[in-house]
């Protein structure tokens, strides 16, 4: 039953690529409301692994299930030709997309980009442009969000503020978010599972295990393992209600 | 990517010497070589063996060279001149009706796959994830470039095709809002450019090709000058 029930759902997944194994023998559910981080070093295999999840590529071994018309909204780390032709934001969006005028200002208005909407792309800062990135990838109201390194190019308050936007954005939609991001401190308060990923899946858990983990200290060092454990600290109050929920359990 | 117009321009050649040689007509083979020659270079490109720019410099030039030896037979008796920089002279009735026909294919091909064509150019990956198979596109791309080629050959030349797709589209950048505006102010500009041209060829008794190029440039330049006096005020 849990199979079906997955959005997406991998197993054994392996690729090998000019003779070198750039995944190993993955293993991964993707689960309604799944809010699920992959973290790991450069040439982990991260793009790849969200590639064969979103059907780009086929993997060499393995299965990978998806639901049966489930939606995807991909926000790529960036887009390429944006001087080449003259665009305006409203276009970008909605190019090759079907959709109606409501669904369109309720996204505008969610991402807040009502002034951005009739400029040209080309004028845009690299923030802005992740905004855009970003309707464009939730406009069709899709099952799974799959974002990759989304904040890459932006400064820190840049990244706070849009890190903040994808936490708003799960908890108001009924959706699901796969996302690679280095800036596991940041998303720390809003993930729910954390995959560690070196072309095989080092561990995975909640944030706070993987922080603890061997293989996540030796990777990341024991500063980033301790600065998680600083924010999750600061977010002790917002997250009250779990914490309750915790106690009586335990 | 603009040159890869211009790798399907140079091994045109190689299809009007075969067509010659093989009496199929130079039409036909144009059509043929081009086609064979995108497709092989989107193959190797797919493989990642060497990079875009090494790949279209090697294909280009061989297919280019591989064209001058065959006509340079000696059982065929054509000016590679015309071929080269374009001769409108060299147009009969019969191609023009090949060029009407080429024409309305291409308006059809582009129109019907505008959005499609639109976000394989932004973002191969986006394409991909909305349910397009970048690699079917590129293959129409092919086959648009290949249509455009065969029925510009005469009249621009091959050596200065790349120049009709790259320059009206750059001119048209500077006064366009939208991708949409932008292939139509293209267009007609292209129009615009090739009449002109024409008529100055005639006028100073030069070859068509070239003559055309020059218009298209001296537009491009005033579009410039326009843009800038405008922000200016």
């Amino acid at each position: 039953m849990k199979t079906i029930n997955a959005l997406i759902s991998a197993s054994n997944v392996s690729v090998i690529k000019h003779h070198k194994s750039i995944l190993k023998n993955i293993d991964i559910q993707i689960n309604k409301n799944d809010f699920i981080t992959i973290i790991g070093p450069n040439g982990a295999g991260k793009t790849m692994l969200l590639k064969c999840l979103m059907g780009f590529y086929k993997p060499n071994f393995g299965e990978i299930q998806k639901k049966d018309k489930l939606k995807i909204g991909y926000m790529p780390q960036s887009i390429n030709v944006i001087n080449t032709m003259p665009m305006t934001v409203k276009n970008f969006i909605t190019v090759r997309k079907k959709y109606d005028d409501i669904s369109f200002k309720q996204v505008v208005s969610e991402i807040d980009i009502r002034q951005l909407v009739d400029k040209q792309l080309s004028v845009l800062s690299g923030g802005e442009i992740q905004r855009v990135l970003l309707a464009r990838s939730l406009l069709n109201n899709p099952d799974l969000l799959v974002l990759d390194e989304p904040a890459q190019n932006l400064d820190i308050s840049g990244q706070l503020s849009f890190y903040k936007l994808i936490q708003e954005i799960y908890s108001k939609r009924d959706i699901s978010i796969l996302m690679v991001s280095h800036d596991l401190h940041l998303v720390m308060v809003s993930t729910k599972k954390v995959l560690c990923l070196s072309n095989h899946i080092c561990c995975s858990g909640k944030p706070q295990q993987v922080a603890q983990d061997p293989e996540f200290i030796s990777m990341f060092g024991k500063d980033m393992a301790n600065m998680m454990a600083v924010y999750q600290h600061t977010n002790h109050t917002s997250q009250i209600d779990n914490h309750l929920i915790d106690g009586e359990i335990k | 990517m603009s040159y890869y117009g211009e790798s399907i321009a140079h091994s045109s050649l190689l299809g009007v010497g075969l067509g010659i040689l093989l009496g199929t007509g130079i039409n036909f083979g144009i059509i043929v070589v081009c086609l064979l020659f995108g497709i092989l270079f989107l193959w190797l490109q797919q493989s990642k063996i060497l990079s875009t720019d090494t790949l279209l410099g090697v294909l280009a030039h061989l297919a280019l060279s591989i064209g001058i030896i065959v006509i340079s037979l000696n059982r065929i008796k054509i000016d590679i001149h015309a071929f080269l920089f374009g001769d409108i002279l060299t147009v009969s009735s019969n191609d023009l009706w090949m060029m009407y026909l080429g024409v309305i294919l291409v308006i059809f091909l582009v129109s019907f796959n505008w959005s499609s064509l639109l976000l394989v150019t932004i973002d191969e990956d986006l394409a991909r994830a909305e349910g397009i198979n970048p690699i079917y596109i590129n293959l129409l791309l092919t086959t648009i470039l290949t249509i455009v080629v065969a029925v510009s050959l005469q009249i621009i030349g091959l050596l200065l095709i790349t120049a009709m797709l790259i320059i009206p589209a750059a001119t048209s950048r500077r006064l366009a809002n939208s991708p949409e505006q932008m292939a139509l102010i293209a267009t007609l500009i292209g129009i615009f450019s090739v009449i002109l041209g024409i008529f100055l060829s005639v006028e100073i008794d030069a070859p068509s090709g070239p003559s055309i190029v020059v218009v298209s440039a001296t537009l491009f330049f005033l579009s410039y000058l326009f843009n800038f006096l405008i922000k200016k005020d």
